[in-house]
């Protein structure tokens, strides 16, 4: 019924391995700006200005309202048509940080409010500023209760890199698509894809949270869990 | 020939959401069955059932939408079931839905206390009858401000199976877009409708949660 | 011919050994007041009795049902056998009367009108006939109790388990459970209790067991075991409990 034939999908695993390939500097792109993106609107969210505190909650609340892959037609096609030039990769990028920011935003947020208001009081008693404060008394803490959500985060936005191929970014799943339009082993190619998104997810989880035991585990704080939607934007 | 974005295209978007919340809610039908076939398995007393229910989570939790929809497509085609591509977008997306509902519901079971499963025992009811009046009631107050949030990444995630030609909300954006090249209105009013859709149940979820958490504190 | 017979009972959990062959027999009527520090397996003891806890040796025969823990003989068991537990659990999506009326039905399918009366008059014993529709949340921590009594009793055990039902409660409550279960054995129901409430072993239970080490270390009626202590163990404890 199946009869499977991997053989013509693997004659073209040069394609396949400069996807995956793409895919991984798309996510590692967006998670280090993505990352960078929540701490700062975090940050604001918590000790900002009042309307930047309020276009901060703006923004967390369009992007996690709306579907990925309209901010990435809204950021590829929409901006060429106001004089911003822009390639389908970095569109990509863009949309991917902008998305994951928000959602990062909410992680990192949650982070900070469960940091116990003694221990800023504390802070501030030794006369420090409040970003002071923030750096060196509230941020570890916030970002180690919240890391096992932030990984769940970071690989969703791994998989989410998948949409890019919509506008023709070659990354795993544009590779695949190409391919099966050549091969006409359709079923094979997202087999193969499949498998790779699989492993690359749960290497990228256990990697993360070895690197989170190396960064927190002696400072003895415990997770907390959260309720936030974290699934895939 | 091309058109100015106007009223009627307004109109044949707004028309085409009727898709997304057709999709949406057969996904999160048959989801729903399969994410509770999946909670339960996931909890059940056998260990071999419970590895299969955990490694069946992984796997739809650690592939993209599109992939499980191009797997389910075309899978479906290679088997010799020749489906309407709404078909089977829906079955994919309800796959999607299962991982994440089964795994939501696991926890939520889950959370629970040991204590209610152990009185509710001592009374002599069997695990079905303990199941249906003691712990799933409980468990649902529970589950039911996460779940009401996934809707809102069902109704988002809807917007990827435009690519095999379902004329949902986000294939329209594309036609419409593709008629008039006026990229950036026409997107800005796909996304506010999704958000029309959306923000409602992100509001529901979150005033679910608050209450809970108040009857929890209570 | 005794209600209730425990023999050489072994449980072990993990490495660590908490009842070391335990043997006890229990008559028709009587209260048995099981005392002892925390960890010598009291508490176990009990739980091993309504089938909670699984045993790793001995023998375990109660209100006519040899322990056994496939899930139909466990329920024919434990429809004659009633636990209460330190911390309630009630059903907290119920109220009161649902709490106790959910296993008449479920277990011995008594339908819903004669489960409610049923309900009514078990919180009536109670002191409850007020709090019929009260959600646990609205009860007081000494009214859950008597609630979660009820439920037990509604299910007519013929044996009653209580395990340190009153430790979670204020003091000013535990006179409200404990005056429930003395009427419960004036009434003739035979009672085993883990409890700290050394005048209600004292004054309620016909018989005291003393636990030390996961072994029955003293046991016999209260008034000679209380005034005259065999073993310096129990002394000590008395001692203790009565500071």
């Amino acid at each position: 019924m199946f009869g499977l034939h991997f053989g013509p999908v693997f004659a073209r695993s040069d394609a396949l391995v400069y996807g995956f390939w793409l895919t991984l500097q798309l996510s590692a792109s967006a998670i280090v700006l993505g990352s960078l993106v929540g701490l700062s609107a975090a940050a604001v969210r918590n000790m900002g200005p009042r309307p930047l505190r309020w276009l901060v909650q703006t923004y967390v609340e369009i992007i996690r309202n709306t579907p990925f892959l309209v901010q990435l037609y809204i950021i590829f096609f929409g901006l060429p048509s106001l004089g911003f030039k822009i390639n389908a990769i970095e569109a990509g990028i863009l949309a991917m940080t902008i998305n994951l920011g928000a959602y990062s935003t909410e992680i990192f947020r949650a982070g900070i409010e469960s940091v116990h208001r003694s221990q800023i009081e504390a802070g501030q008693a030794l006369a420090l500023t409040r970003l002071q404060v923030f750096r060196h008394i509230v941020l570890v803490p916030a970002v180690a209760r919240v890391w096992p959500s932030l990984v769940s985060q970071f690989i969703l936005i791994m998989l989410t890199s998948s949409v890019c191929s919509f506008i023709s970014v070659e990354e795993l799943s544009g590779a695949s698509y190409t391919i099966q339009s050549e091969t006409f082993q359709s079923f094979e190619v997202y087999i193969v894809a499949g498998l790779v998104y699989l492993a690359l997810a749960l290497v990228l989880k256990m990697a993360f949270a070895a690197l989170g035991m190396r960064l927190f585990s002696r400072r003895r704080i415990k997770p907390i869990a959260l309720h936030l939607p974290e699934m895939q934007p | 020939m091309i058109r100015n974005f106007g009223p009627s295209e307004i109109l044949f978007l707004i028309e085409s959401a009727r898709w997304t919340l057709l999709l949406t809610f057969l996904a999160a039908a048959f989801g729903a069955c399969g994410g509770l076939a999946v909670a339960l398995a996931r909890v059940a007393q056998t260990r071999a059932i419970r590895n299969f229910a955990t490694g069946y989570i992984a796997v739809v939790q650690g592939i993209p939408v599109l992939i499980l929809l191009f797997l389910s497509y075309y899978g479906l085609s290679r088997a010799g079931f020749n489906l309407p591509p709404i078909v089977a977008a829906s079955i994919s997306l309800a796959i999607y839905a299962s991982g994440y509902l089964g795994d939501i519901w696991q926890g939520a079971i889950q959370s629970v206390p040991v204590q209610q499963w152990e009185a509710s025992a001592s009374l002599a009811l069997t695990r079905p009858q303990q199941y249906r009046t003691v712990i799933l009631p409980q468990a649902v107050r529970i589950a039911l401000p996460p779940t009401v949030g996934f809707l809102v990444q069902l109704v988002k995630n809807t917007s990827i199976v435009s690519i095999v030609s379902v004329v949902e909300l986000a294939r329209a954006g594309q036609l419409v877009n593709n008629a008039t090249f006026q990229p950036f209105p026409v997107f800005i009013t796909v996304a506010a409708i999704y958000f029309v859709i959306c923000f409602p149940l992100s509001l529901a979820s979150r005033s679910l949660e608050m209450k809970f958490n108040a009857y929890r504190g209570g | 011919m005794p209600i209730v017979v425990v023999d050489n009972l072994r449980k072990s959990f993990g490495p660590l050994e908490v009842l070391k062959g335990v043997s006890l027999t229990v008559e028709r009527g009587q209260v048995v007041a099981l005392l002892g520090r925390s960890g010598s397996g009291k508490s176990t003891l009990l739980r091993c009795l309504n089938g909670l806890e699984t045993i790793d040796s001995g023998r375990i025969e109660i209100a006519g049902h040899k322990m056994d823990y496939a899930p139909r003989p466990l329920r024919e068991l434990r429809k004659d056998v009633g636990i209460v537990f330190q911390s309630f659990n009630l059903f907290p999506h119920l109220t009161a009367a649902e709490n106790v009326m959910l296993a008449p039905r479920l277990a011995m399918k008594i339908a819903r009108p004669a489960a409610r009366q049923l309900a009514e008059e078990m919180l009536a014993k109670v002191g409850l006939a007020d709090k019929l529709d009260a959600h646990p949340d609205q009860l007081s921590g000494g009214q859950q109790q008597r609630v979660a009594i009820a439920r037990s009793l509604a299910m007519q055990p013929k044996v009653m388990l209580f395990d340190e039902v009153t430790s979670a409660l204020d003091p000013e409550l535990t006179g409200e459970v404990l005056n429930v279960m003395a009427a419960l054995a004036a009434d003739g129901m035979t009672m085993l209790l883990v409890t700290h409430e050394m005048g209600f072993a004292r004054n309620v239970a016909t018989t005291s067991v003393f636990m030390h080490g996961g072994l029955i270390h003293e046991s016999g009626p209260p008034a000679t075991m209380f005034a005259a202590p065999r073993t310096p163990e129990f002394q000590q404890f008395i001692g203790q409990s009565l500071k």
